[in-house]
């Protein structure tokens, strides 16, 4: 910006990391009044921790705080929860409603801020027994709304809401605070059908002449040159480039998202094996995980590979191995080794010798109070009766504890997995050796095929490491065929042979992972919902 | 069609109220009692009753469910009667006096159940449920030991002979439908006690005052969804704790209205039921753990009470043992609580699966076109 007023919000050096793992580093960033910022980058680029701490999250303060300083209108500030953030006049639209579902819109835009009436009573008791005024309420919910340049119904109970005006709401209850100067918007075009869309990008135009200063994080990368005035793209906790919107293409931007300063990171031993037959072919899956939708996926994995599924998040890669595999409710056919497999029935999964290693690590992967030797036993034993010694012709089971423990340090020192023994409690461990339990869980139920979904998210750089080569072992040397799903693109390329793209629920491509970051950037955003 | 699916659903959404509707239906000629005596009994209850069943409305609007906190408001109402009743104060002074006394008690045991109920969040009913059981036996500790050796008891009438502790019943003879005589008026040989009616109007009146205040406005917005009425910078905990107090506080009053209808205490019992009663008969009447209105309330009174008149003596009439219809309507009060809770789950289930049903449509219609 040419002019020489300070701006509205000035970002300086801001640092921030989580126990030592860097999410953030050195951000400056600068807003002015009235002026649109697109904020993109992939997952965990930081995007949502830069603005939890311009929103003053309790997230941030709990893990330790964050370098650096915020200036706004040239004054130091310092937001401890979100509500000074508010009282500044910033507002947030976080990407989940905080809606109360049985209230109308107006009273969910004026929700706790409701004007109100003195009466004899309140007098007497205090002012939360003051009634509302329903009538300057309503006004109130109209001003912001047409403030907004979106109409929605402002008697309409939010559960029976579209999604779309659901957004809207959040948005006109943000633009119904008086001091609004700056508005946060994270994603929000994700559950907008493509008018609405186009409806709240004229509503954020609106918004900037009106002087509201807007922060715009999307995936969908033509919104952000319609409608900003500036992007602004993070990688890896950097901004990789900040530049005038009417200078670049989606191309360049999708290029800045994903591209590694070091690109060595590409798989050496790519196998093609489209000889080999197909061991699992899904057709037109659709699975109903929130927020991780699938619709009409048709997908063959061949025998031996190691088949990447990548995406951004909330586009559905994470619905697949958790609808295959019967943890949400799905539909569509899956056939596994020209069998079929019954959906939304585990049991089935796992006796066809599939196995799964959720996402989920600490409810569903995990037996956190128990020992690790149970934790990498528990399901081999269960399943497939291993680890059991039978008596009196197999009416009585008993444990074999000498197997158990002998595969429990097996699997200790292969995958080097840090504890102080094979009797120690599994949540004691720290993220990354949890992960390996769960990794070795799994190997011991000898699959035939592996899923495998977000292995290295939250764990650092060398178990990351650790636990793909260890992956990697596992398909090679054993030839088990391993799903992966991840968000991060580089680190599917570093370990799949082939790659598919999860974009709005569906897949939008399969290619080689030797072909270069950018199509697969592109094909990320293609058909985003 | 669409007309044949709203019947179906105005029947599933009102199963309950409709089985008691055809019970009473079936049960009443068979019991042959007349009109008028009928009436007398389903007014008199009625007065009785809904005060009680009314203060069961302010926790389910701040989403702690069918709470069993206003037991605890029912036992300050009586400890505020046996003081009463020792002082010998009778008449409408005496129930006024109760009502002021049973505030401070309520106030207190309200507080300390709605400390706890916010330990314990979603599991409020059967929390409150053993919370009344354990305060029970403090109000037993304090009835039969305290009374009369510690905190001074003086009136024979009221303490046991041994000197200290109250008796078994306590009689509130002097006292006895004060409220309900005072303006009553006959109508074809019904009595009807207008004041205590009156003040259930007044109640009536409040409450629905009370949903349009600023805590109203909270309450309904805590009830739906704690985390965003905590992201607005509402104090979550201390509305939750304010209406369990108020709950408790209104049970006070409606203990004091039922005993003085009632005409005696029944020191180690009368609280003890009542709110397992009152809680079924409001489901009844159509409501749910989240969601009871006043019209629930009068609904659920005139029902479930009717089943109660005429069950024993129909029992009485087609087996010839009057001791099954007694059976009867305790089992059908328990059966109703837990019908009531089943359809709530299974209604939510059903609420929750709507979503891949709509997934599977979509895909059906995207292949067909």
């Amino acid at each position: 910006m040419a002019n020489a007023k300070t701006p509205l919000l000035e970002m300086r050096k801001i640092k921030k990391d989580f126990f030592g793992n860097q999410v953030l580093t050195d951000i400056n960033l600068t807003l002015a009044e009235g002026e649109v910022l697109g904020l993109c980058g992939e997952n965990g680029a930081g995007k949502s921790t830069l603005m939890k701490i311009l929103f003053g999250m309790d997230v941030i303060r709990q893990t330790g705080g964050y370098e650096g300083e915020i200036l706004l209108n040239g004054e130091k500030v310092q937001f401890n929860t979100p509500f000074d953030a508010l009282a500044a006049g910033i507002g947030m639209v976080h990407q989940e409603f905080s809606l109360i579902p049985g209230f109308t819109a107006t009273e969910n835009i004026l929700l706790n801020r409701e004007p109100k009436k003195r009466n004899v009573i309140s007098e007497v008791f205090g002012d939360r027994l003051d009634t509302l005024d329903y009538n300057e309420m309503t006004g109130r919910a109209e001003a912001a709304i047409s403030k907004m340049g979106f109409s929605i119904d402002k008697n309409m109970v939010i559960s029976e809401m579209p999604v779309g005006h659901k957004q809207f709401t959040e948005i006109a209850r943000e633009l119904s605070k008086d001091r609004l100067k700056l508005l946060i918007l994270d994603e929000p075009t994700a559950v907008l059908t493509e008018k609405e869309a186009e409806a709240l990008l004229a509503s954020i135009r609106s918004m900037s002449e009106q002087g509201i200063a807007v922060i715009f994080i999307t995936h969908r990368l033509q919104e952000i040159l319609a409608v900003c005035n500036r992007v602004v793209v993070m990688r890896d906790g950097f901004v990789i480039s900040d530049v005038p919107a009417e200078n670049t293409t989606v191309q360049e931007i999708s290029k800045w998202m994903v591209g590694r300063n070091v690109e060595t990171a590409a798989k050496l031993d790519i196998r093609d094996h489209s000889a080999a037959k197909t061991i699992m072919s899904i057709k037109r899956l659709w699975v109903d995980m929130p927020g991780e939708t699938v619709r009409d996926v048709s997908l063959d994995v061949k025998e031996g590979e190691i088949l990447g599924i990548g995406g951004l998040a909330g586009q559905g890669k994470l619905g697949i191995p958790n609808g295959v595999m019967g943890l949400y409710e799905a539909g569509g056919t899956v056939e596994f080794d020209g069998k079929q497999i019954p959906l939304n029935s585990p049991r089935k999964c796992l006796d066809a010798s599939l196995a799964f290693v959720s996402e989920d690590r600490r409810g569903v992967g995990l037996l956190l109070d128990e020992t690790l030797e149970w934790n990498i036993a528990f399901p081999a034993m269960q399943v497939q009766e291993k680890f059991l010694k039978t008596y009196l012709g197999g009416l009585v089971k008993w444990r074999d504890e000498k197997a158990i423990r002998d595969v429990t340090e097996r699997y200790i020192e292969e995958l080097a997995i840090k504890c102080t023994g094979s009797k120690q409690k599994a949540k004691e461990l720290s993220g990354g050796n949890q992960q390996k339990i769960c990794l070795a869980k799994a190997f011991a139920l000898e699959p035939k095929f592996l899923f495998v979904s977000e292995p290295t998210r939250g764990i650092d750089v060398g178990a990351k490491a650790l636990v793909l080569e260890a992956l990697r072992r596992f398909n090679r040397e054993s030839g088990v065929t391993v799903v992966m799903i991840s968000s991060e693109l580089e680190e599917l390329r570093s370990i799949c042979d082939r790659i598919a793209i999860v974009s709005g629920g569906r897949i939008a491509g399969i290619r080689p992972a030797s072909d270069p970051s950018e199509d697969f950037g592109m094909l990320m955003v293609s058909m985003v919902k | 069609m669409k007309k044949e699916n709203k019947v179906l659903g105005f029947l599933r959404d009102n199963t309950v109220p409709i089985m008691f509707i055809v019970i009473c239906a079936v049960c009443i000629p068979i019991s042959g009692f007349s009109a008028s005596y009928l009436m007398n009994e389903i007014v008199t209850r009625m007065g009785r009753n809904i005060f009680l069943i009314l203060a069961l409305l302010i926790p389910i609007m701040s989403g702690m469910g069918l709470n069993f906190g206003m037991t605890l408001g029912a036992m300050a109402g009586e400890i505020a009667l046996i003081f009463v009743s020792d002082w010998q104060i009778w008449g409408i002074p005496g129930v006024v006096l109760a009502m002021i006394l049973s505030i401070p008690i309520s106030i207190v045991l309200g507080a300390f159940c709605g400390k706890i109920l916010n330990m314990a969040k979603g599991r409020e009913m059967i929390t409150s449920y053993i919370i009344s059981f354990f305060m029970n036996g403090i109000y037993q500790l304090i009835v039969l030991y305290m009374m009369g050796s510690i905190i001074p008891i003086r009136h024979f009438s009221v303490k046991l002979p041994r000197g200290y502790g109250i008796r078994n019943t306590v009689s509130l003879l002097n006292m006895r439908q004060c409220l309900d005589n005072l303006l009553a008026v006959r109508v074809a040989g019904v009595k009807i006690p207008v004041l205590t009616f009156l003040i259930i109007a007044l109640l009536c009146l409040f409450i629905v005052w009370f949903r349009r205040t600023k805590l109203g406005q909270d309450m309904r917005a805590v009830g739906q969804d704690m985390n965003v009425a905590r992201d607005a910078g509402i104090n979550v905990e201390r509305t939750r704790i304010i209406s369990i107090v108020m709950s408790t506080v209104l049970a006070g009053f409606g203990m004091v209205i039922y005993l003085q209808n009632m005409g005696n205490i029944a020191t180690y019992s009368s609280h003890s039921q009542i709110g397992m009663f009152c809680i079924a008969a409001l489901l009844v009447g159509g409501a749910s753990v989240d969601r009871a209105s006043i019209g629930n309330v009068f609904l659920g009174v005139v029902l479930f009470h009717t089943m109660f008149i005429v069950a024993p003596k129909a029992g009485a009439q087609i087996t010839g043992d009057s001791m099954i219809g007694e059976y009867f309507r305790v089992f059908v009060s328990y059966a109703v609580i837990t019908l009531a809770l089943v359809m709530y789950e299974t209604k939510k289930r059903k609420h929750k699966s709507l979503m891949a049903q709509q997934l599977q449509q979509e895909q059906k219609e995207a292949s067909a076109s």
